[in-house]
């Protein structure tokens, strides 16, 4: 749609012409509120040159991504074959059900304090927080998904006398996959979240703790860079997914299309 | 899938699992593997729970830190659903307003609402105003989107019966677009109330002085276990309750509207 991509492009540029106006031109917004264009610049050389918060940029946004993968890695590990096991067996579901019922209203963000008391502050704390919060959306809706396969499949697999190792590597991961994703999405927005929460609690480096220590030394320029980090990190590790989804379900034509 | 099982089963399988967390939990603690001061029992923190209600602890008791909490709550996710689903209803109808803001709406969605500490702080202090919009963050985006999402999938019938007639726009927002994106509105806002109290709950950890999360937090510096595991029974039994009234709310709606299945 050009003409959404061009008013797209048309409102950022205002967006951008307003920020300097506001700050550099006119001072209406003081810099110590919000940085101006060249001070967020600054920021920007300051950290990925000299560093920052104890390291300089890249080691910052590599301990922050080394950690999300880590956890994340770790939540689908251990959370898709559970949730395909409860998809799989009543019982196993009957039987995990509950306990999920009352971890599950618990945020993820709630486990830091108990996540320092128990493992202090460095990457084993992180790693438990984000493995916590990317593990529930993963189990749920590898459930879900198991549990929206069609009937007529799962009985021509039993009818055909499949045995179980092809049965769950064939019929339930492929047919529970769609839904997976959609977890595993809602996991990885969910594994940034408690990151950078962990590391503004506390932490030696990472994304976080440079917001953490411009917070205190009262740096609006550097707020703003480690924002855009986040963000773009953000971005980033989605898009990752979202081409790895593509991949995994090429097979799966009609859902790819009406995705766009 | 497995065959099926009957209720009972379920629900003496259910209570078996419920007994092995417990029984392990329990076990893990007394059993003296883990130090008690780390891994207090469920009944310890049971007892912990009900002492906080009375005493205080970090400058109030349970009931008062939740209450704080709670405000804080209150006017993020109100001030969120008041600005955002009206602008989400604005964007379905206006397509300029659309193509203006969902650039920069897309843009901001990648920021984590707990990013947004730092400046919370800077401009609104630590007090009320920076964790209300620390809240307002979380809870702002499913307001917006679901408004909007509303608004775009009302049947386009009822929108050119409305301008046969000649509906002047501002009717057609308040009595077409606003009543039949209600149930869209609704699940929205159900999403946002999760988001903004886990929002809260991050920012409390970081910037407050008051509240359950702070509470945690002093439990946490004074290396009390149970304190935190209170909290985060706490926290959790609110967030429940928030979700059913919600969830209530959506139901008694979908039911008014015969649009339950």
């Amino acid at each position: 749609m050009p003409r959404r991509v061009s008013i797209g492009f048309a409102t950022i540029l205002v967006v951008c012409f307003l920020w300097l106006m506001a700050t550099t031109v006119l001072g209406l917004i003081p810099s110590g509120r919000f940085p101006s264009p060249a001070e967020t610049w600054s920021a920007l050389v300051h950290v990925s040159g000299r560093g920052y918060g104890g390291g300089d940029l890249a080691l910052h946004v590599y301990n922050s991504l080394r950690l999300v993968v880590m956890g994340f890695l770790f939540a689908i590990a251990t959370g898709v074959p559970l949730g395909l096991l409860m998809g799989w067996s009543r019982r196993a579901e009957a039987f995990i059900n509950p306990i999920f019922l009352i971890i599950r209203p618990i945020p993820p963000l709630a486990w830091i304090p108990l996540a320092i008391l128990w493992l202090g502050l460095g990457d084993a704390a992180k790693i438990m927080v984000i493995w916590f919060s990317a593990f529930v959306p993963s189990v749920i809706n590898t459930f879900a998904g198991v549990r929206n396969i069609d009937r007529p499949v799962l009985e021509a697999a039993y009818m055909l006398g499949m045995p179980k190792i092809r049965f769950v590597t064939e019929v339930l991961i492929p047919g529970a996959s769609p839904m997976i994703f959609t977890g595993l999405r809602l996991s990885l927005q969910a594994s940034w979240t408690t990151l950078v929460a962990a590391e503004l609690v506390g932490a030696f480096y990472g994304i976080g703790r440079v917001l953490n220590v411009a917070q205190q030394d009262l740096y609006p320029g550097m707020i703003l860079v480690g924002m855009v980090t986040v963000a773009i990190l953000g971005w980033g590790t989605t898009r990752v997914l979202g081409l790895a989804e593509a991949r995994a379900l090429r097979w799966n034509t009609a859902a790819l299309a009406a995705k766009g | 899938m497995n065959r099926q099982i009957s209720l009972l089963q379920s629900i003496v399988l259910g209570f078996l699992g419920l007994a092995c967390f417990l029984g392990f939990w329990q076990g893990m603690s007394m059993s003296g593997l883990v130090s008690n001061i780390f891994l207090p029992s469920p009944l310890e923190v049971y007892e912990r729970f009900t002492t906080l209600i009375e005493r205080r602890f970090a400058g109030a008791t349970l009931p008062g830190h939740l209450a704080a909490s709670f405000m804080r709550f209150a006017y993020g996710f109100l001030l969120a659903a008041l600005i955002g689903i009206p602008l989400g209803l604005l964007m379905g109808w206006y397509q300029l307003l659309d193509e203006i803001v969902s650039p920069l709406f897309d843009a901001l969605r990648f920021v984590a609402p707990i990013a947004w500490v730092p400046f919370a702080a800077l401009w609104f202090g630590t007090g009320i105003g920076g964790p209300i919009m620390i809240i307002f963050a979380g809870a702002f985006p499913p307001c917006v989107i679901n408004a909007y999402r509303g608004a775009k999938f009302v049947d386009p019938r009822l929108i050119e019966a409305a301008n046969m007639l000649g509906t002047p726009s501002r009717r057609v927002i308040m009595e077409v677009l606003l009543p039949s994106s209600i149930p869209s509105i609704i699940s929205g806002l159900r999403v946002s109330a999760g988001l903004g109290w886990q929002s809260l709950v991050g920012a409390e950890l970081i910037v407050a002085s008051a509240g359950v999360g702070y509470m945690m937090v002093q439990g946490q510096a004074n290396i009390q276990t149970h304190t935190v595991m209170a909290g985060m029974v706490a926290i959790g039994l609110v967030g429940l309750a928030l979700d059913s009234a919600l969830r209530g709310a959506e139901r008694v709606i979908q039911k008014r509207r015969g649009l339950e299945q």
